[in-house]
């Protein structure tokens, strides 16, 4: 195990050269190919399947490279969508547009309930600064206090994950029985502009998926930062060998309080999104199933891999809805036999297979072209995946290129 | 909040949910006992948990339509055979499970989760394929119905008798299968450190697959025993595994003596807070308090390993 | 009756719904169009549905899958059911119907997408779908922007009128206030005991509930509820033990209510004696073959549709879903709300004249429909159904008796002055 970190941490060292026309070719891709190519209908869904890429996102930074496995991410996905779905309800709800009610001005599930006024915590979110810090503020401070009480007190690995998955458990039942302040199980729907504008329109639609997308890529990059500075790599080392660590002098769990927070900054952030693209939020993010499907976006791509993460959170969500589409009775047995198939045949998804067979392919393909001085080098690569595989427990934890 | 009822209604409130809490606390036994064993002993994190309780229940709901068609005679006594075949399916579908997916997930517990997530959505659809996505009604034998008046208020239903009296006796008899029988004792062996097992002659791909199955045998026993009080339909298991991970993760999960403290805790915990409480508030502080002692207490209630 | 054979059912499910149509004048002349040559496409269809010369496409969109998909399972089979039948009678002016059938999944967000889906993609001239409030609610922004049609068949808290939506179920008032002036009236119930699900339906449904028993003069002595999917009532039932009220009137859904049943019988209430008494209005036969007859036997319903109605419309519905799914299969309250939508669809299109959505939302009102199976309907102007109240007895075969129905049909009124 301690040769694992070490070859890990010279791995991270080695590789500091970035493979920048990956990022170039999602950007491509995301900005250009679909947009050109899908009517409006289908880039909408394609900008909603990429507000989750940015749990999976956050999920490679807390369970890839920190080893944190949360089950509860779909919290602060919720969250950050109920913040902004709670600014545009406000925005929906003038006293004109609701004159039909016994209060007007208030929300409608609010009048169904019968509160005859605004209660105090959805006051603030009149405000679109407010609301703007609140998407961000309330999951992280929520994350904060989580952290704080379960990583200093080093609880970790399988205890973590069925906690938060008990948290997502209790605030999923309390947003359903507290219907009158949260709009119950039926969520805060209805939700149609934003400052005046019109989110609904295609133009608007349009915009909102490259704001999206352009949000998606400034969290790419700060994932990307985090993971190739010291902190990446002392979460690495951290993931497989703890105490070393802490003996080493360093405060564990602040790292980890850190990274599990901005795991759910990325998750609020996308929450934020969702609601303003698809125009409502409901429970059902909040709970057990969205959270481990995030899980699963993330295992699909690879664990240790940002981009992976995007284009498993695209590749699942893809087949979800073209297998439902076609096979609305029994699209549940491809999805199940996709999660054990990622599991046990590659744990490394969509970036392990692509490194162990396309990226060789790619390098024999240019190997005429390469001079004299290059050989030594690809040689040096090439030993590489014979390491691998003479080293059981390497299997486990490939580097995968970010 | 007492002051509305009489002191004799007062002692008959405390009894009856007494009572009550000890039904609730012999349901969270049955349906954690199995996960207990797979998830404290093995450290498998068994999301297909639930589903095994529902094979179970539609194991029930075949026998009983078997009696009922072709020997109603026997009808009376349907129950045990249902609980016996309905141990032996699904430690046999546990066991098929080790072999084909469980034991190339050892060294990656957090892997079991995600594979065993994928496994039960396939169940799911394959219970909605061959049983239809409507719920189906076990009917029991009549004896099983019905209550016990002790006194005009306080009236104590059979079945929850029943229930706990098997409860009772499974638990009984997984702890002397733990630590008395041969394959207990090299399951603990196994667990405690593998090589040296294996060292001494112990078969440790059989005793996984054992341990397993015998952990899935019992889910599908609690999920006979669930006909009577719940409800049998492809979706219903998954109500079950957040409280089911809580009850074994709050008893401390490698101790079976935790998992019963546990469960008696959380149960008698809730049935008092929904007497004076809504019924969704009462769900989300027990919970709560739950959680909170956790992230006092990490290792649960009783716990044998120092903390990680 | 039960071998009865397809033609002839087709028949007089014609002859029937000619006679509903001879009741408008104006439709007259609509029902000789559709036996004559279809009009053409450019003439029933002027906003690019998904209409051909002789196909129209609809969309069907339940949950098949996930926690919904044992009450939502009938709904698609007696949608399936009246296209099949409409189909064979000739389709909808001359044209087949041919159904998309989409999973919600039982998730909120996929029905949106999938409606979307139904509406931008497919096209479809109309959508029979949705089962709980969440979903349509989830939909109803979808429908309005893109101008679509769905026919929603369950029965629901009302507080809401869409021009895009034709509910067929019942809405609250029409399932609540009959069953408690009856049980007031011939058993003299006095208190009342509300439970139910914790979410919007139950919640609503005992506000008015309450609001008409204190109306009335009578007490309500508690109120509970309890997460959906919870499984054990024991504290509640030890609380209605306590309270002795003369009616439980229980709202609980899907799985609980399994539970609940079980273990109120196990806890020695017996339904068959006069007090406790138990009136639901969320217990359809689809349920009881969950719950198990002899679990429920002696509870009371308060709903529109029995299976065990006795009319010849019902009795011609009820061989023909048998025969289609099966002689097992039990037909709910919400299955028959669910095969009303095409058949109001039809007739709204063939009296519109057209497959544009204006025309038919300008044709549903007052639309009447004498071939339902739960007797005569008829559209209302805020796009509910005129109905009847029934109440229903539990017998021990997973049937109800029907022991009283409201001698008119009551008039929908989905925002109840004085019951908000």
């Amino acid at each position: 195990m301690m040769m694992l970190s070490q070859l890990s941490a010279t791995a991270a060292q080695n590789t500091s050269k970035v493979d920048w026309w990956k990022y170039l070719l999602l950007a491509a891709i995301i900005f250009i190919v679909l947009p050109l190519s899908l009517d409006i209908f289908r880039l909408n869904l394609i900008g909603k399947y990429l507000t989750y890429a940015f749990v999976a996102i956050g999920l490679v930074l807390c369970w890839g490279c920190g080893g944190i496995l949360s089950l509860g991410q779909g919290v602060f996905f919720g969250l950050g969508g109920y913040c902004m779905a709670m600014f545009l309800k406000l925005e929906a709800s003038s006293p004109e547009a609701t004159a039909i009610q016994s209060t007007p001005g208030i929300p409608d599930f609010m009048d169904w309930n019968q509160l005859t006024e605004l209660p105090w915590f959805w006051q603030p979110f009149d405000s679109l600064a407010f609301t703007l810090v609140a998407v961000i503020a309330v999951p992280v401070l929520f994350a904060f206090i989580i952290g704080v009480a379960m990583f200093t007190r080093r609880v970790g690995g399988v205890y973590f994950a069925i906690i938060t998955q008990a948290i997502a458990a209790i605030l999923t039942i309390l947003i359903i029985g507290q219907q009158g302040y949260t709009g119950g199980v039926n969520g805060i729907t209805d939700l149609r502009t934003f400052l005046g504008w019109d989110i609904r329109t295609e133009s608007a639609q349009y915009l909102l998926y490259f704001v999206n997308a352009v949000l998606l890529f400034a969290c790419l990059f700060i994932a990307l930062y985090i993971k190739r500075c010291k902190l990446g790599r002392l979460l690495v080392a951290m993931r497989e060998k703890e105490d070393r660590v802490r003996f080493s002098g360093y405060n564990v769990a602040s790292f980890k309080i850190f990274i599990f927070c901005v795991g759910a900054a990325f998750a609020a952030i996308g929450g934020a999104m969702f609601t303003l693209q698809v125009g409502f939020m409901s429970p059902s993010f909040v709970g057990i199933v969205p959270s481990i499907e995030m899980v699963i976006f993330c295992a699909v791509g690879g664990r240790l891999s940002l981009l992976g993460a995007v284009y498993g959170t695209l590749l699942v969500n893809l087949a979800k809805t073209s297998f439902s589409e076609s096979f609305p009775q029994l699209w549940l047995f491809a999805m199940g036999a996709l999660f054990i198939g990622v599991v046990l045949a590659f744990p490394d998804g969509l970036a392990g297979l692509y490194q162990s067979y396309i990226q060789p392919w790619f390098k024999r393909l240019f190997k005429p072209k390469a001079s004299k001085p290059d050989v030594p080098k690809q040689a040096v690569q090439a030993t590489e995946p014979e390491a691998d595989s003479a080293s059981p427990s390497l299997k486990e934890s490939p580097n995968a290129p970010a | 909040m007492f002051a509305d009822y009489t002191s004799s209604e007062l002692t008959a409130i405390f009894a009856m949910q007494g009572f009550a809490g000890l039904i609730l606390f012999s349901v969270f036994v049955l349906m954690a006992l199995g996960l207990a064993i797979i998830f404290g002993q093995m450290g498998v994190i068994n999301m297909a948990h639930g589903e095994f309780m529902i094979l179970g229940a539609y194991i029930t709901y075949l026998t009983s339509q078997l009696f009922s068609n072709y020997l109603p005679g026997l009808f009376d006594g349907y129950f045990f055979v249902a609980m016996l075949l309905a141990f032996i399916v699904t430690a046999a579908l546990g066991a098929l499970v080790e072999w084909a997916m469980i034991r190339h997930l050892y060294k990656r517990p957090l892997d079991t989760l995600l594979a065993t997530w994928g496994l039960s959505l396939i169940l799911q659809q394959l219970y909605r394929t061959v049983f239809g996505a409507r719920e189906v009604g076990v009917s029991l034998p009549d004896w099983l119905m019905g209550s016990y008046a002790i006194t005009d208020i306080i009236e104590v239903p059979i079945n929850g008798i029943f229930v706990m009296a098997l409860t009772i006796m499974i638990t009984i008899g997984v702890y002397l299968l733990m630590q008395k029988s041969r394959l207990g004792k090299q399951t603990r062996a196994v667990v405690q450190n593998r090589a040296m097992a294996g060292a001494v002659g112990i078969n440790t791909e059989k005793v996984d697959r054992y341990t397993f199955a015998l952990g899935c045998g019992i889910a599908g026993i609690a999920g006979s025993a669930f006909t009577m009080v719940g409800s049998t339909g492809p979706t219903a298991g998954q109500l079950y595994i957040v409280d089911t991970f809580l009850v074994v993760v709050f008893g401390g999960a490698s101790s079976l003596l935790g998992t019963v403290a546990s469960a008696f805790t959380i149960s008698q915990a809730q049935s008092t807070m929904e007497f004076f409480l809504s019924g969704s508030m009462a769900k989300v502080l027990t919970l709560l308090t739950v959680v909170g002692i956790l992230m006092l207490r990490p290792q649960g209630l009783f716990s044998l390993k120092v903390r990680r | 009756m039960h071998n009865l054979k397809k033609t002839g059912l087709s028949n007089s499910l014609r002859r029937n719904l000619l006679k509903g149509m001879m009741a408008l004048p104006a439709a007259m002349l609509v029902s000789q169009l559709s036996f004559a040559a279809a009009p053409s496409t450019a003439e029933v269809n002027t906003t690019g549905l998904a209409v051909t010369d002789d196909t129209v496409k609809v969309g069907i969109l339940h949950s098949v899958t996930g926690t919904m998909a044992i009450s939502e399972t009938g709904s698609v089979q007696a949608e399936m059911l009246a296209i099949e039948q409409i189909n064979a009678m000739g389709g909808v002016l001359g044209r087949q119907i041919e159904y998309i059938q989409e999973d919600g999944a039982s998730d909120w967000p996929t029905f949106a997408e999938k409606s979307k889906k139904l509406l931008v993609k497919d096209k479809t001239a109309a959508v029979f779908g949705c089962w709980t409030s969440a979903s349509r609610k989830a939909v109803l922004p979808v429908f309005e922007q893109y101008n679509g049609m769905l026919y929603y068949p369950t029965f629901y808290e009302g507080l809401e009128q869409s021009p895009n939506v034709i509910y067929t179920g019942q809405e609250a008032t029409q399932q609540i206030i009959a069953g408690i002036d009856w049980v007031t009236d011939t058993k003299d119930a006095k208190s009342f005991f509300l439970l139910g699900s914790d979410y919007i339906w139950p919640r609503t449904s005992n506000k008015i509930a309450r609001k008409h028993i204190e109306k009335l003069g009578l007490k309500v002595v508690g109120e509970e509820y309890y997460p959906l999917g919870h499984t054990s009532f024991n504290s509640v039932i030890n609380k209605i033990k306590l309270k002795k009220p003369d009616v439980i009137y229980a709202i609980v859904v899907g799985g609980s209510n399994v539970a609940f049943y079980k273990q109120l019988k196990a806890a020695g209430i017996d339904m068959n004696k006069e007090k406790p008494l138990v009136l639901t209005i969320s217990v359809t036969e689809d349920e009881i073959l969950g719950i198990g007859g002899e679990n429920i036997q002696g509870a009371y319903a308060a709903m529109k549709y029995f299976q065990s109605l006795t009319n010849q419309n019902n009795e011609e519905f009820v061989a023909a879903f048998k025969k289609r799914w099966g002689d097992d299969i039990v037909i709910g309250d919400v299955t028959q709300a669910a095969y009303l939508g095409p058949w109001l669809w039809k007739a709204a299109v063939e009296k519109a004249g057209s497959f544009d959505i204006d025309k038919v939302r300008a044709a549903s009102p007052n639309l009447e429909l004498t071939t339902a199976p739960e007797g005569y309907v008829k559209v209302h102007e805020n796009h509910h159904l005129w109905s009847k109240t029934r109440i229903g007895h539990a017998q021990a075969d997973g049937q109800y008796n029907i022991v009283y129905e409201t001698a008119d049909l009551i008039e929908p009124n989905p925002f109840p002055k004085g019951y908000q």
